[in-house]
């Protein structure tokens, strides 16, 4: 089979059977591109990985246009982004044309299931936010800053609660301190 | 029309500044799509928010696709452009949308990327963005305890309080799928709210 068939395929499979989105889907697309295909090996797909963690946007997405660019340039990664897109789009779609917001508000079996899962869901994004602030190493020290992102996006208050300014002040901060403390460290060597 | 161009903005935004995973973009979605739009014709309230999140953990695929194709669908209609077809052209503007700015900067970037990845420009902003993506998620869950999703007052307040609570530390402590629990949820709901109509 063509190369670009088989990229949209493995990547229309991987898109398919994966719930939970790109982190679920790391491991899946492991075993599928560097067990399976063989198409990489395990170090090459790892820093491809990085790649698409370092780039902004889904990241189930970014992996499968960095593979796909890897393998076969522009041209592969528009077969694989297409294949991890496709299975969802039309999904929700099909969602989206029969189960309406108006449809959830008045039916009144819906409306009541709805009722209970939307509690459940806030809890599910609750999660999230202590594992990834154990991850981000955040301490007693550090807690005011997503503490302050996360009240300051809250306020709704124009402008500041734009959660696009903190993404930037984040990434340029970082920037700088960092190239500082490099900076710093060289001295002291050099001292 | 000027809806169409609007969606395509946003979720150009969502893809560009979408850094941290699903739930650190919900809080770029809510705030695009949900809250600051001061047009009414959008009618995405936090409920259909909150049911879209439901339905992306149930359906495969990234939220970040699942809830541009859903809003893609629902918002033109809502601005008045009834058609399945009008439905359709909005999925797949606002889902082309919110992957260009990622596939361009893989494309043409990746090999920068390859060469600098140990440089202190990744590494630094990286750094920075890390707590910053906590936040993301924590502003998300807060703007998601309200009213819309938890009740006005009474029973239903107190049975969602119940079940958020619940939900979490089922999600914290054991090893259930979130599918799992959505499901449970659900049927909480259909049992107290539909049979026995409280």
């Amino acid at each position: 089979m063509n190369i670009y068939l088989q990229l949209f395929f493995t990547f229309l499979k991987i898109g398919t059977f994966t719930f939970g989105g790109g982190w679920a889907m790391i491991s899946i697309i492991e075993k599928e591109i560097v067990d399976k295909k063989q198409w990489l090996a395990r170090e090459e797909f790892l820093d491809l990985l990085a790649i698409a963690q370092a780039v902004p946007g889904i990241l189930a997405v970014n992996i499968s246009v960095v593979v796909g660019d890897k393998l076969r340039g522009m041209k592969g990664s528009v077969a694989a982004a297409c294949g991890t897109i496709l299975p969802s789009f039309l999904i929700i779609l099909l969602i989206a044309i029969f189960l309406t917001p108006d449809l959830i508000k008045n039916n009144e079996i819906i409306s009541a299931i709805f009722k209970g899962i939307r509690p459940a869901v806030v809890a599910l994004i609750i999660a999230p936010v202590l594992s990834s602030a154990k991850s981000a190493g955040i301490t007693w020290r550090t807690v005011w800053i997503p503490a302050a992102v996360a009240l300051l996006i809250f306020s709704g208050l124009p402008i500041i609660s734009n959660p696009i300014i903190y993404i930037i002040i984040g990434g340029v901060v970082g920037y700088i301190v960092f190239t500082r403390r490099q900076l710093s460290a060289k001295q002291n060597d050099k001292l | 029309m000027s809806v169409y161009l609007h969606l395509i903005w946003s979720y150009l935004k969502i893809g560009l500044f979408g850094f941290g995973g699903g739930y650190a973009m919900l809080s770029l979605i809510e705030n695009e799509i949900v809250k600051h739009n001061g047009l009414p014709a959008w009618g995405i309230t936090e409920q259909t928010f909150t049911d879209i999140v439901a339905i992306s953990q149930m359906t495969p695929g990234p939220i970040g696709i699942n809830s541009a194709t859903y809003i893609g669908y629902v918002v033109p209609g809502n601005a008045g452009f009834e058609s399945v077809w009008f439905g359709l052209l909005g999925s797949l503007v606002c889902t082309l949308s919110v992957v260009l700015p990622p596939f361009l900067l893989v494309s043409y970037t990746s090999h920068f990327i390859r060469r600098h990845q140990d440089s202190a420009i990744i590494k630094g902003v990286m750094s920075g963005l890390r707590p910053v993506v906590v936040g993301l998620i924590a502003s998300a869950a807060l703007l998601l305890m309200n009213s819309d999703n938890f009740g006005v007052g009474g029973m239903e307040l107190t049975v969602s309080v119940l079940l958020c609570v619940a939900s979490f530390l089922v999600v914290r402590y054991t090893k259930l799928h979130p599918i799992a629990i959505i499901v449970g949820a659900g049927l909480v709901g259909f049992i107290l709210y539909y049979l026995l109509n409280l």
